[in-house]
């Protein structure tokens, strides 16, 4: 049967998460540069597991495999989570994560479209809660501790969770920037000595405000190319930037600067590509305002006076919960009921 | 947002709208021509929104060209005129052009090739009342060419509000479609006439005419039309090219700022909107006195010769496709164009007054929608509707059937542009999820018309039994005491009028009888048949 | 303490005084629930529920003693809507109650004596005529009940399904095959 309009712009789901997946390229490139190529082998091992539990999910849902297998939407889950776990950590920890993200997280609420919340979120937050120490397993940067994993060293460490003799854990890894700056100000260093460690770069972590600089570059490019839009990732770096503001002009010793929270952590991820998902997201412009917002007084709030090492992850989780009242109460007008008239 | 162009006028902006391929060249290199007379001519009785015309012509009957073969009937209702002279030889229910693919009420003419006109009345428009001339266009069967065919004189009702803006509708937005720009080009003053009849009729201070800056040919030819008639406080206005500019609501928006809501009329804001086309006919109608016969219609897609041609009403869309010569990889007729129109039932049906386009549609041209995906809420809808709307929770609404709710989120204000399914990646057809919504609202609201006078009707009725009953009741009573009475004052002789009232009883009773007794000798006759 | 009884019972008086105006005031005829119930069935009257019209029906229901699945012009969304109404599960039809194609009663004219009968088993007077006379179905308000076909001696009445007319004709749940399967 035809139904009008009988022509359509030539785009697509896929193709939407396919120029998604392109924008990630930069900061993985940036991040391999930094920090070596296991960040690869767990983008690896997710994309498998998603696709995987994407098949099998669809099986047992009764629905058709292929249309949905090719919609990167799965793909696109799996890489985020990669992405905000630690590179070393575990085989076995990104296949529960990415299994528990597609197959509870999404197909659970009704598969794709459905979700309430961000699969690959909530796959994060199952795993820092279940598996806290090997969530810490973040490699350093290049030349930043005294002995480095070659390739195949930490492909078996990935895999059989075995280091050469002579290193222990702690000489490879190191806690991430946030986390750095959280103990240290709990030991009551001045603000000023803890950023002169060689952990940290220009404004943030060495490497990683790198990698953060490629995400920022990525989603530009998805500004660019309207896939998104302007106000999740405005109102999430706006609120950020702020708020680290006040809190930098009013006590500089104790509380990091606005730069630092923009390339630290997960904020450039979030605000691009995490918040920005449109499923879970917010569908009116004045909402999407009011939730990234609202993520990022809760993202401050978190990775400054709570306990976990970054907060992006439970804002996201904390804000989409928001959604559909957001949405109910920032219905647009619509046409000839907006009383600005001549 | 004032929009940078060559008129003096500053120009506001609607939300969203999008530029799909225009594809309207193919048919502005040839001018229009006259479709040649077809051998048989259906004419639907119902062409226009609101009742069916009622036949007033018998069959077997000869009509002369512009008779009156259908009467309007009801208030929205117009008239329909034989297009050409010839014998009436049906008036049953034929296909017609509508997406339910259904029949309707239509009158078959065989024309006898003489074109023989029924005399005709020129009149000077300034010398009657609007009223008149409102009549006069009803019989005319003037109504909206541009696609909705509303019938004109109902939108010529003076009310209590002054009209200051007549805009005409020039914009003619939708891909493929040529005939308006035709007709500008090429009868431009006849136009610029109408419109000045328009203004006439409702009063209206100054005219504006909007025509999309896609259409260079047509703003000069209608600049100069006006220029060359003298007409005052009459403006031709390039307005930007953007689907849907040439709504009536959009355009008005455009042109003045205004915003008409769903529900609301235009001249309640004081301004009335109307197609150039029908401007023409007006014109027709008063200055020739002709009624609407023809239209012109643009035959294009996957023909060799996209062309506009004048068509009779009534004409087999098969003769129009025959001028255009479809290719042979042709698999079915667009009426329309490709944001609004639909697929033709058959190509037999006959051309109606709301017909502006025939597209020959094949594979190559309107390939098959792609594989349909859910939402993914991305907004790409809400970010082109025109409305405002959030077509991704009308979708929701509509496809769970939560009618309430659709209604809630403005439903209706939706005007079916499609211009969220074009955009929408997941290539759901989301205007046919909400005219679905629509009609089943409509229905629903019917069915519960229908039941609240059933509900009166029938407690009226169980009134009237309680009534009939009490008074049955209260007369026996009353026989009764009579009959004591009379009893206790030792018989009496039935006065004159108790006498009659007993007699007309016994009659009664026997036709009951004997109506008893025929029903059973009926029934046998029945069961022996 | 006198005096606080003495203003305890003031107010007592001015509340109750308030309570009885309102009850008058504000006083709703009948019972709400039925008229409720009523304004969701079809009205048909047609007594398939097995009860003498609609509001009988919808009077057993806000008793509680009929279920909500006996009335089958009101078809499944009408059982849907009452299920909503009174916050209890949706039930399907029994078998004995199954909805039909909404329909109305034509008389033919050729064969009909005029008795009556169908005039007094209208339940919404949609029958016009009088004794000895031909009679008609007024279209527009019969409900298509069908209780003026049994009744008729001659058996003149017929019960004809109103079609799908342009008039009446209906936009459809779009229907697509949901993305292929390969
Ligand atoms: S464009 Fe399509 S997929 Fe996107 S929100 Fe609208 S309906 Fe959903
Ligand atoms: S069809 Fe309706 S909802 Fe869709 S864009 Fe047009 S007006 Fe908006
Ligand atoms: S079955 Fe008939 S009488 Fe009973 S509620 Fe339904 S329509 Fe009314």
């Amino acid at each position: 049967m035809f139904f009008s309009p009988l022509i359509s712009k030539s785009d697509s789901v896929s193709a939407i998460m396919l120029k998604v997946l392109l924008a990630l390229l930069p900061g993985i490139v940036l991040y391999v540069w930094y920090f070596g190529p296991a960040i690869l082998v767990s983008i690896t091992l997710a994309s498998l597991t998603a696709l995987g539990t994407e098949a099998l999910m669809l099986k047992l849902r009764d629905r058709p495999i292929m249309p949905f297998l090719k919609d990167n939407s799965a793909l696109l889950t799996a890489w985020l989570l990669a992405l905000s776990i630690p590179p070393l950590a575990p085989w076995w920890m990104v296949v529960v994560g990415t299994a528990f993200a597609i197959a509870i997280a999404k197909h659970l609420y009704g598969g794709l479209g459905n979700n309430m919340f961000n699969p690959a979120m909530v796959g994060y937050a199952v795993l820092i809660i279940s598996f806290p120490a090997q969530m810490t397993h973040w490699i350093a940067p290049h030349g930043m501790v005294i002995s480095e994993l070659t390739f195949p060293q930490q492909l078996d460490f990935i895999f059989h969770d075995v280091l050469p003799n002579s290193d222990t854990l702690d000489a490879l890894t190191m806690a991430t920037p946030l986390d750095t700056l959280k103990t240290h100000l709990h030991l009551d260093q001045p603000m000023r000595q803890i950023l002169d460690m060689p952990i940290y770069g220009r404004f943030a972590g060495h490497g990683s405000e790198m990698v953060a600089l490629g995400f920022l570059l990525g989603g530009l490019y998805l500004l660019a190319s309207r896939i998104i839009s302007w106000h999740i990732p405005a109102a999430f770096l706006g609120t950020l930037f702020v708020l680290a503001g006040i809190f930098h002009l009013v006590d500089p010793a104790h509380y990091a600067g606005p730069l630092f929270h923009w390339f630290a952590g997960a904020s450039m991820l979030g605000a691009f590509f995490i918040l920005t998902d449109p499923v879970s997201s917010p569908t009116t412009n004045n909402g999407r305002l009011i939730y990234a917002a609202g993520a990022g007084l809760l993202t401050y709030l978190i990775r400054v006076f709570g306990g976990f090492p970054d907060g992006v992850a439970f804002a996201t989780l904390l804000m989409n919960i928001c959604v559909p009242l957001i949405v109910l109460y920032t219905q647009p007008k619509v046409f000839g009921k907006k009383g600005s008239q001549p | 947002m004032p929009v940078g162009n060559d008129n003096m006028r500053k120009l506001y902006h609607f939300h969203g709208g999008i530029h799909p391929p225009s594809n309207k060249t193919q048919s502005t290199r040839a001018t229009i021509a006259r479709a040649p007379l077809p051998a048989k001519l259906v004419i639907p009785l119902h062409q226009h929104a609101g009742e069916t015309a009622k036949p007033v012509a018998r069959v077997g009957e000869r009509v002369l060209k512009g008779q009156l073969i259908g009467m309007p009937d009801g208030i929205v209702s117009s008239a329909v005129h034989a297009s050409t002279s010839g014998t009436i030889t049906a008036i049953d229910m034929q296909l017609i052009a509508h997406p339910s693919g259904l029949p309707n009420l239509c009158a078959t003419l065989i024309p006898d090739g003489e074109e023989e006109w029924v005399p005709r009345k020129a009149i000077d428009y300034r010398d009657h009342s609007p009223a008149g001339l409102q009549h006069l266009l009803r019989m005319a069967g003037v109504v909206g060419l541009g696609g909705a065919a509303f019938p004109s004189d109902l939108k010529l009702s003076l009310d209590r509000h002054k009209i200051t803006t007549l805009v005409l509708n020039g914009a003619e937005c939708e891909p493929y479609i040529t005939c308006d720009d035709m007709l500008m080009r090429e009868r431009a003053a006849e136009i610029v006439q109408g419109a000045e009849m328009l203004r006439f009729m409702l009063d209206a201070e100054e005219v504006l005419i909007g025509i999309e800056d896609n259409k260079p040919e047509a703003i000069a030819s209608m600049r100069a039309a006006v220029a060359a008639g003298g007409h005052r406080r009459m403006e031709v206005i390039a307005v930007p090219t953007v689907y849907p500019g040439g709504g009536a609501k959009q355009l008005i928006r455009v042109l003045t700022g205004i915003e008409v809501a769903a529900g609301v009329r235009s001249t309640d804001k004081g301004v009335q909107c109307f197609n150039v086309a029908t401007a023409y006919t007006v014109h027709r109608a008063f200055a020739h006195g002709e009624p609407l016969l023809s239209r012109i219609v643009t035959i294009t897609g996957n023909v060799l010769h996209p062309r506009n041609y004048e068509v009779l009403i009534g004409t087999p869309i098969a003769e129009l496709v025959a001028l255009g010569g479809a290719l042979p990889d042709t698999d079915s007729y667009i009426m329309g164009g490709p944001m609004m129109g639909f697929p033709l039932p058959s190509v037999q049906v006959p051309l109606v007054k709301a017909t502006n386009c025939i597209i020959a549609s094949s594979k190559k041209i309107f390939p098959p929608p792609p594989p349909v995906m859910p939402c993914i809420r991305c907004t790409r809808c809400a970010d082109v509707c025109p409305a405002d709307l959030q077509p991704q929770d009308l979708f929701w609404f509509a496809q769970s059937r939560e009618f309430g709710r659709a209604q809630a989120f403005n439903l209706f204000d939706c005007i079916e542009c499609g211009a969220c399914s074009y955009v929408c990646p997941s290539h759901i057809p989301l205007v046919q999820y909400y005219r679905f919504a629509k009609s089943e609202i409509h229905a629903r609201e019917h069915d519960k018309q229908l039941a609240d006078k059933a509900r009166v009707r029938h407690d009226y009725r169980e009134q009237r039994i309680e009534r009939e009953k009490q008074e049955k009741a209260d007369k026996l009573a009353a026989r009764e005491k009579a009959a004591q009475a009379a009893r206790l004052a030792g018989a009496q002789p039935l006065t004159a009028q108790q006498q009659a009232e007993q007699a007309e009883l016994e009659t009664s009773r026997a036709h009951i009888r004997e109506l008893a007794q025929s029903a059973v000798e009926h029934a046998d006759e029945g069961t022996t048949k | 303490m006198l005096s606080a009884l003495l203003v305890m019972s003031a107010i007592a008086a001015v509340l109750g005084a308030v309570l009885g105006f309102a009850a008058i005031k504000f006083h709703t005829e009948g019972n709400p629930l039925v008229d409720k119930i009523d304004d969701v069935l079809p009205q048909t009257q047609c007594g398939q529920c097995s009860y003498p019209g609609c509001k009988p029906y919808a009077t057993a229901i806000a008793a509680g003693e009929a279920d909500i699945n006996r009335c089958p012009p009101g078809g499944e969304e009408g059982i849907r809507k009452l299920a909503e109404l009174l916050g209890v599960e949706f039930k399907p039809f029994g078998e004995d109650a199954v909805p039909k194609a909404k329909s109305l009663a034509v008389i033919d004219e050729s064969t009909c004596i005029g008795c009556t009968l169908c005039i007094q088993a209208c339940p919404v007077d949609a029958i016009a005529g009088a004794a000895k006379q031909m009679h008609t179905v007024i279209a527009s308000e019969c409900t298509g009940c069908e209780l003026c076909v049994a009744p008729c001696p001659v058996d003149c009445i017929s019960m004809q399904v109103i079609g799908e007319k342009i008039a009446n004709w209906k936009w459809k749940y779009p229907v697509y095959a949901m993305t292929a399967t390969t």
